[in-house]
């Protein structure tokens, strides 16, 4: 049993290696009773992996479809380079994460799980294998849980393109026309959640809803895994309380005293400046700054660096992990990079790049089968905003010192050529 | 309160499917634009459904779509 407000939650118990299931019995207790829908309505919890959507409507939702072959999904694919939450988490508490997928399994009538991690993260499938393993021999609920391994790409771990690779081995994210929509593998409706989601929903049916409500907010209950890195002396995963204020979980990181400014949510989230630092995490304070908490990620640029820059390195990134299926997406995307290098790098096309990008970026959003391309001008907008002087600077042609340096604060792996993505 | 009838409609695409031929925009001016790539921006308000000429053009570009991409959604405009 862990304390009404103790921290690690989810992380209780973690010792560098994972858990077995006799220690992860020992440290969190026996299996509870399914939790009622009710239950997690009462708990208020919302999906960890990036939308935040309320997890009881998600399971409603797919509970109230017919047919009884149904799919839990557990999403641990990680897609965000800045992100370390599930392979932590899973490296930790597997079984805690495949507890909370066997309930929502029995919430929505479900028979089989996918535990999905990207194949490029072989030890986590080391552990999930090892987990699902030892739980085979006495699985009580005769759930068949199965781990599969689409490639590593940013839009591989958005739900409906999961799902399609499930169903037709095609990591691309489908059409969508009315939501909320229900996914299918074959013709099973299919629930997804992210894997540190689930992990809330094993210590839900435990200890129960008022328990996880001891910490946060009424709007935002319970902890949250946070990937700091960036300007940081200990780049890690946090587990913090729900409106934590965002400097004191930049201070247990070690991360500069006196940044320049935050980027919050992931390569898809918004730069917040230093200024905001004494906002709680969570997303209701967060939402009149443009920003909330997302995937998790929280990464530090110092004074020395450049918005602007990283910002273009991000972009540059994100367009080249498009699906390429939407045109706005397709051509957008490197259109805003290359507009943001123009406004980096180069003194003298600067002005007229500068005036393209709002256009652009109102020409390009909401015009995607999924939210990859919003979430790009989410980050080219906030880019614009809160480093506005900087901005202006470059516009008029007056490069920055740190665009004449290669160091970086975002880690934002080499580009791939197009030939050479994987989807399948 | 009731469901409300609908009495608009709205010009969807299949961002997907479409491939930027263009042919809407020719075929429903008022409802479609092109943006710099080549591919349509849709009008997001609701036309009245009792606008005939504008639903005559719809039609037009939802048939004339080489992607068939596009379709027609009716919608309550609730006014």
């Amino acid at each position: 049993m862990i304390a009404d407000d103790a921290l690690p939650r989810v992380l209780h118990g973690a010792s560098g290696r994972p858990l077995t299931l006799v220690q992860h019995g020992e440290a969190f207790g026996p299996f509870g009773p399914t939790p009622s829908l009710d239950e997690l309505e009462a708990s208020g919890l919302t999906g960890h992996g990036g939308a935040g959507f309320p997890t009881w409507r998600k399971a409603k939702l797919i509970r109230d479809q017919r047919g009884h072959a149904k799919f839990v999904v557990v999403n641990a694919m990680e897609g965000e380079p800045a992100a370390h939450k599930d392979r932590t988490l899973l490296g930790a508490n597997p079984h805690l994460v495949l507890d909370g997928a066997e309930y929502l399994a029995d919430v929505v009538g479900a028979s089989r799980i996918a535990v999905c991690v990207s194949r490029d993260n072989p030890a986590t499938i080391n552990h999930l294998q090892r987990a699902i393993h030892e739980r085979g021999r006495r699985n009580r609920r005769r759930t068949i849980i199965e781990l599969h391994t689409p490639p590593w790409r940013y839009v591989a771990g958005e739900e409906s393109a999961l799902v399609h690779w499930l169903d037709d081995n095609e990591s691309l994210p489908q059409y969508r026309p009315l939501r909320p929509h229900v996914l299918r593998i074959g013709n099973a409706p299919t629930l997804v959640d992210n894997a540190e989601t689930c992990a809330h929903v094993g210590l839900i049916a435990r200890y129960g809803a008022s328990w996880f409500r001891r910490l946060g907010t009424e709007s935002s209950p319970g902890s949250a895994l946070v990937s700091i890195s960036g300007a940081v002396s200990r780049p890690c995963v946090l587990e913090v309380a729900f409106a934590t204020p965002l400097r004191t979980i930049l201070a247990r990181a070690g991360a500069d005293p006196d940044p320049r400014a935050v980027l919050l949510g992931g390569y898809g989230g918004t730069w917040l400046d230093a200024k905001h630092l004494d906002t709680p995490y969570e997303n209701e304070a967060l939402a009149p700054l443009g920003a909330s908490v997302g995937a998790g990620v929280i990464i530090v640029l110092p004074k020395s660096g450049c918005g602007v820059v990283e910002t273009q390195r991000i972009t540059r990134w994100m367009a080249n992990e498009s699906a390429r299926q939407c045109g706005p997406c397709a051509f957008g995307l490197p259109a805003l990079a290359e507009d943001l290098a123009r406004l980096a790098y180069d003194a003298r096309d600067a002005t007229a790049a500068y005036a393209r990008l709002l256009d652009r970026c109102d020409a390009i959003e909401g015009r995607g089968a999924c939210r990859h391309p919003d979430g790009v001008v989410r980050l080219v907008r906030s880019a614009l905003e809160t480093f506005a002087d900087h901005v202006h600077d470059h516009a008029r042609g007056l490069r920055c010192a740190a665009s004449h340096s290669a160091r970086h604060v975002t880690a934002v792996p080499s580009l791939e050529r197009e030939t050479e993505l994987v989807w399948e | 309160m009731g469901v409300k009838r609908a009495d608009g409609f709205v010009l969807l695409v299949n961002p997907i499917a479409c491939d930027g031929y263009g042919h809407c925009a020719e075929l429903a001016p008022d409802l479609v634009r092109l943006d710099e790539w080549g591919y349509p921006v849709l009008r997001r308000e609701p036309v009245a459904l009792a606008d005939l000429a504008a639903r005559d053009s719809a039609r037009y570009a939802v048939r004339g779509c080489p992607r068939q991409a596009l379709r027609i959604e009716r919608v309550a405009t609730g006014r």
